[in-house]
């Protein structure tokens, strides 16, 4: 990515509406920032400039009608408030807890995700991901291709996956209601827990965590990271699930104890773990690089070719529908609670 | 039945060993030095064989028991066994089906998934540190991808039930076509690669299959196609493979057996799409149980001339 710094102090190039970029998305990274462009707006980028971001938003206040964000580009009140023309905020991701929606709803701004675009691949990541816990099928390809199987013999027994196991889904909206669809073919039995019980789905519902991870031999995390998620799976859950039991995160780090996770892997109290997210991204606890029951991945549950044409077509779609007034592809409902329970 | 002989073709398991040495006289083939004259001294005392996927009972072992009545494999596949020389002499032969077709099923959508969202290949990058420096991991979505199943018994059933929870449509190759069934059929191997996105060898290994995965099938599969192998090595033409990856003919592959196991190409071992794993379709603790019981049991019914439980021949 060329810095242009010089660019910033020059006149708008057309008439064209401005975009802030506030943190260049992972999209970018791998197809360039020309991914989301349109003949219909341009694209203000901060991260460019010299000028720390306060100011920039500050010299640019008047321009800015929208913002585009991505998981770890939080859009706080106080940058809001910087921005009296803002009237859209537009995330790459499915998650908007890093957006401040009560400071959204006060000023009459929309916001519009990801929809449910990825749902179908984060169910195949958190099913490949305790697929590969039970079978080791990481640490066994590790083994195979470090030449092991043929000077030290037949790899260790992994664990029969799901037939007649019992799998508990915290969270069931659009994700994990795909993975609940994808593990009964295994076959297996579903329960879950949710801020509510579902009357039309088939599976058991616990009432909370701790009873779900009782009942359970693995536990999935498919909900959205709010306030009374946070930490909610800590030591009552773990020591729930128990000594045979897995956990897979493809929602938010931070809805696990990492620290209580970590000690739980490394004592055998759970038998491992599947993990595309942590609290403090992109670290990762360095106890976990020495376990072979933890299989790890960058926070990629969405990156597949496919889904990321589909996130340029969604951005691309809702900021075209906002400058001509016409209704956004994937708008988050502000008058209540977030919307529910889609994690990303 | 401690007098009666059974000779183990190699180590397997250890409760299968246990539990044999247990109910009968056990001799570890592995353990003698000379094979050929311990079978000459031996061949009157052994009634009975256990195989498996590695070692069975080919025509030279079963001419040189005479008092050999029943082979019991600790395996679904019969490939070790020279059935028609045990027909011949009315030797009994039993297998484990059943009990590991989950086991292989979901092992199979293991490797799918690894292979097309570099599961294997994301963990490394985590490990290694390179996520810190603002690198990423693009990999392909499975959903909805086109799976091609190359045999519809037990287990390629099994793992086309699976994937068509991931909304995947199923196309098939068998001897014949089974009209019952509601997948698509295609008359030969390579109009079924030319067709599908993942191609799965789920068949037995014969005379037929062998190398039923060739240069042709290879290139109708082509580079954006993935290969994924929980039958047996020999179905595929392994240096082919081998060229085909390297050369980037093919789009990846899933690997759970190979023709000279457990030696394994090296060219394979550097590259991230492709995902070897050794042997270990069956294996589970609770699968690999149920399988040692189902040989016991099958032996046991044999020698008090009951009914056998998983009969071949």
């Amino acid at each position: 990515m060329a810095v242009a710094a010089e660019n910033q102090s020059q006149p708008p190039q057309n008439d064209l509406p401005y975009v802030l970029i506030l943190k260049p998305p992972t999209a970018f990274s791998i197809f360039g920032d020309h991914f989301f462009h349109s003949p219909k707006f341009q694209f203000l980028k901060p991260f460019e400039s010299p000028l720390p971001l306060p100011q920039f938003l500050l010299t640019h206040a008047q321009s800015v009608q929208a913002i585009l964000t991505s998981a770890s580009g939080s859009v706080t009140a106080d940058t809001i408030r910087l921005l009296p023309r803002l009237g859209l905020v537009v995330t790459t991701s499915q998650g908007i807890n890093h957006i401040d929606l009560s400071e959204c709803r006060r000023r009459g701004i929309a916001v519009a995700g990801a929809g449910t675009i990825f749902s179908t691949d984060c169910a195949d990541s958190a099913v490949g991901l305790l697929l590969d816990v039970l079978r080791k099928v990481s640490a066994a390809n590790r083994y195979v291709k470090q030449g092991l199987w043929s000077t030290q013999g037949n790899y260790p027994l992994g664990y029969k996956v799901l037939g007649g196991k019992q799998v508990g889904i915290v969270g069931l909206g659009s994700i994990g209601t795909e993975v609940a669809k994808r593990l009964e073919a295994f076959p297996c039995s579903i329960s879950y827990n949710s801020r509510s019980k579902k009357p039309s789905v088939p599976y058991t519902f616990y009432p909370n965590v701790v009873e779900l991870a009782v009942n359970c031999d693995a536990l999935i995390i498919c909900c959205a990271l709010t306030d009374e998620t946070h930490h909610l799976i800590g030591k009552e859950v773990l020591s729930a699930l128990g000594k045979d039991g897995v956990i897979i995160n493809i929602a938010r780090g931070p809805i696990i104890d990492e620290k209580e996770l970590v000690q739980c892997l490394i004592k055998r109290e759970i038998r491992g773990a599947g993990l595309d997210v942590f609290e403090h991204e992109p670290d990762v606890p360095v106890e976990l690089l020495a376990l072979d029951n933890v299989v790890m991945s960058p926070h990629n549950a969405v990156c597949t070719t496919e889904s990321l044409e589909e996130l340029r077509k969604t951005v691309v779609g809702n900021f075209e529908a906002f400058f001509s007034n016409e209704p956004l592809l994937t708008p988050v409902p502000l008058d209540d609670r977030p919307h529910s329970s889609v994690a990303r | 039945m401690e007098s009666i002989g059974v000779l183990m073709a190699c180590p397997m398991n250890s409760y299968l060993e246990q539990q044999l040495e247990n109910r009968f006289k056990l001799f570890r083939f592995w353990t003698v030095p000379d094979k050929s004259s311990f079978l000459a001294s031996h061949k009157d005392s052994i009634q009975a064989v256990v195989g498996n996927a590695f070692a069975g009972a080919d025509a030279m072992l079963i001419e040189a028991l005479p008092k050999l009545e029943i082979v019991a494999s600790f395996s679904v596949g019969l490939d070790k066994i020279d059935l028609a020389k045990c027909k011949e002499k009315g030797i009994r032969v039993t297998n484990t089906p059943d009990v590991l077709t989950e086991d292989v099923a979901d092992l199979a959508i293991g490797l799918m998934l690894a292979v097309l969202r570099k599961l294997c290949e994301s963990d490394r990058f985590v490990r290694s540190g390179k996520w810190k420096s603002g690198q990423y991991v693009l990999t392909t979505k499975f959903t909805g991808k086109r799976v091609g199943i190359i045999g519809l018994g037990r287990i390629g059933m099994a793992i086309a039930k699976r994937a068509e929870a991931f909304s995947c449509p199923i196309s098939y190759y068998s001897r014949t076509e089974k009209p019952e069934i509601k997948y698509k059929y295609y008359p030969s191997v390579v109009e079924l690669a030319a067709n599908c996105d993942i191609l799965v060898v789920a068949c037995a290994l014969t005379t037929e299959t062998h190398h039923v995965i060739n240069r042709e099938v290879i290139d109708a599969l082509g580079p954006k196609g993935v290969l994924i192998n929980i039958g047996r090595g020999p179905h595929v033409d392994e240096p082919e493979l081998v060229s085909a990856l390297v050369e980037h003919r093919l789009g990846g592959a899933g690997l759970d057996v190979f023709e000279h196991e457990p030696e394994v190409p090296e060219e394979l071992f550097g590259l991230d799409n492709v995902v070897l794993l050794p042997h270990v379709g069956s294996g589970t603790v609770e699968t690999r149980q149920a399988m040692a019981d189902l040989v016991i049991g099958n032996l046991e019914a044999h020698f008090l001339k009951k009914p056998l439980l998983t009969p071949v021949v």
